[in-house]
């Protein structure tokens, strides 16, 4: 069971406006302790924005929200957060190691911290180079480490796997997983489907600046289906509206479409042969995230992959 | 942790990044090479090539160019060339920040920004008595050597003499300085920072000055510009306006010292607080 204690990141109602534009419209979410949250909306939705609130960057124009139960962007609830918005943010004529220096020193961590954040991201061995000669997963890769100095009980990453192959991606992801189970939270924003539905424990979908839904990956799937390969199809829909109703029932490309558990397959199945309607194909379906992402949020698939 | 705590922690690593900085280290180079030409190079060579004839022949110049006088040399360039340097030193110092993105890294980290902030403006003043420290020196030395070749007696300045001159030039570097930061924080970059800097110690206030001969009223206001407190500050520690042979550019008699003293703190703190509170209070969205 879920207390409030657990929910270490609270929204309500959080809205910024600029001018006109209202890139963020009254959301309300909450993240618990030791989860992976993922925010995920495409190019625009307001993600950005809602994690600069939570940073302290943006003031909100309305609304309310609490890091760590602290006001956002207070050095108390900052203390305990590390975060990486928008790209990562270092002075080009510093090496990788001596820019987390410098920002060691603001907290009056050591040089431990700084090894131990740049191992963490396996970039010590490069760690000396400046950083203008970065290509951009290295880049990348400081902007976590710079997050992890200090171990934070809470991660902030804006689209943390941006400009990664594909073997630091899995990498990256792996290792958010790793931090997760040594007991950090972590909130992050993505317009990556699959990469979200890999790692997170639950997600919310933004779009438009609004928070469209929240909950864990299965949640927002809801049930499964099942689909048949039945022949003859006239035969099989009279069957399968009487074993389930009428609105359970449909056809899809030939074949008997059923929203019902896929564990009612034996049961159908068995109904169907004694009919004398043969059973080429029974499969369970699942819908993915992305189709839950575009029915919830009407985008198009432009942004989102 | 304390507020106390936090600003020297803020201090300590901005100190940090800004020692490692080529462009600090051009900016200050580029002034320590202007001073040494513009109060011995070629003042010397002018001596050496009209000691009977000229409008800067004579013994003046010499005695400007006497380890004794060293500690005006240090401020007579500060208030027009030396204070656009160091404007661009603290446009760059606040305004780059935006470019890179590190504003947002730092302000993420922990201290409040108007401390953050504070600590990059304590650390310029670092630079900022490191580097007078070293133009007394440099200048000190370059006039040992002028009295060596000249055979005249080395005799050192006075403690207050020095405290006078290093004190007004670095009075008058910082509030240039953080005139800088603002505009950096203003423009939320280098450039912008930068060309406005430079157009208005350069050439806004001289055009003002010379408008304020034909219009009374508005000498009013120019006798309250950042260039001309600046620029009495340094005549009061010895400093001589262009009107004079041995004069520098930006130097004036307009305000006794303590007004431009007052003056100069004024547009200091002035310049300060509006830099942090402006920081402080504005989004970082980008």
């Amino acid at each position: 069971m879920t207390t409030k204690h657990d929910e270490i990141v609270v929204t309500d109602g959080l809205t910024k406006r600029y001018g006109v534009r209202l890139a963020v419209d009254g959301v309300s979410l909450a993240v618990r302790r030791g989860e992976v949250f993922g925010f995920l909306g495409p190019n625009g939705a307001g993600k950005t924005t809602t994690l600069r609130m939570l940073l302290g960057l943006v003031r909100p124009t309305d609304g309310t929200a609490s890091v760590l139960g602290e006001p956002p962007g207070s050095p108390a609830a900052l203390r305990r957060v590390g975060s990486l918005v928008e790209g990562p943010g270092f002075y080009p004529y510093l090496s990788g190691r001596e820019n987390l220096r410098v920002l060691a020193s603001y907290t009056g961590l050591g040089e431990a911290a700084v090894a131990q954040a740049l191992e963490r991201v396996e970039l010590t061995a490069r760690a000396g180079d400046r950083y203008r000669t970065y290509s951009l997963g290295m880049k990348q890769r400081l902007g976590v480490a710079a997050a992890l100095l200090g171990r934070p009980e809470l991660l902030i990453l804006d689209e943390p796997t941006n400009g990664l192959d594909p073997a630091g991606m899995a990498d990256m992801r792996q290792l958010l997983r790793a931090l997760a189970s040594d007991g950090q939270t972590v909130l992050l924003s993505s317009h990556l489907l699959g990469e979200v539905e890999q790692i997170c424990d639950r997600v919310g979908v933004i779009a438009g600046g609004r928070l469209r839904a929240s909950g864990t990956v299965a949640e927002l799937r809801g049930g499964a289906s099942l689909v048949l390969r039945v022949s003859p199809l006239p035969a099989a829909l009279p069957i399968a509206e009487r074993l389930f109703g009428g609105a359970a029932v449909s056809t899809v490309d030939d074949c008997l479409s059923l929203a019902v558990e896929p564990s009612r397959a034996s049961q159908v199945v068995q109904a169907m042969v004694e009919a004398r309607v043969a059973v080429h194909e029974v499969r369970p379906v699942h819908r993915s995230l992305e189709e839950i992402f575009f029915a919830l949020s009407g985008e198009g698939q432009e942004g989102v992959a | 942790m304390n507020a106390v705590g936090d600003l020297g922690r803020a201090t300590r690593a901005e100190l940090r990044r800004l020692v490692r900085w080529p462009a600090m280290w051009v900016l200050c180079g580029v002034w320590l090479l202007l001073n040494l030409t513009f109060a011995y190079v070629f003042p010397y060579l002018t001596y050496r090539d009209g000691t009977t004839v000229g409008p800067r022949a004579g013994t003046g110049t010499l005695e400007s160019m006497l380890p004794d006088h060293a500690p005006v040399a240090v401020v007579q360039g500060m208030p027009m060339f030396g204070g656009a340097l160091v404007l661009i030193l603290g446009a760059l110092a606040i305004g780059g920040p935006y470019g890179w993105g590190t504003w947002k890294t730092v302000f993420t980290t922990g201290p409040r920004r108007g401390v953050a902030l504070t600590g990059t403006l304590l650390a310029l003043g670092a630079v900022l008595v490191g580097l007078t420290i070293a133009t007394l020196a440099l200048d000190l030395t370059a006039a040992s050597v002028v009295a060596g070749v000249e055979n005249q007696a080395i005799v050192l300045p006075g403690a207050g003499d020095v405290l006078r001159g290093t004190g007004a030039a670095l009075l008058i570097a910082a509030m240039w300085t953080v005139g800088g930061a603002l505009l950096g924080a203003l423009a939320r970059g280098p450039a912008l920072a930068v060309g406005l800097g430079l157009v208005w110690t350069l050439v806004v206030e001289n055009l003002l000055r010379g408008v304020a001969n034909l219009l009374t009223a508005l000498a009013t206001i120019t006798d309250c510009l950042p260039g001309t407190v600046a620029g009495s500050l340094a005549a009061a520690a010895g400093a001589l306006p262009p009107s004079d042979p041995n004069g520098s550019p930006g130097v004036n008699t307009i305000h006794d010292g303590a007004t431009a003293l007052l003056g100069v703190i004024v547009f200091l703190v002035a310049f300060g607080a509006a830099t942090v509170g402006l920081v402080s209070r504005r989004d970082l969205a980008a």
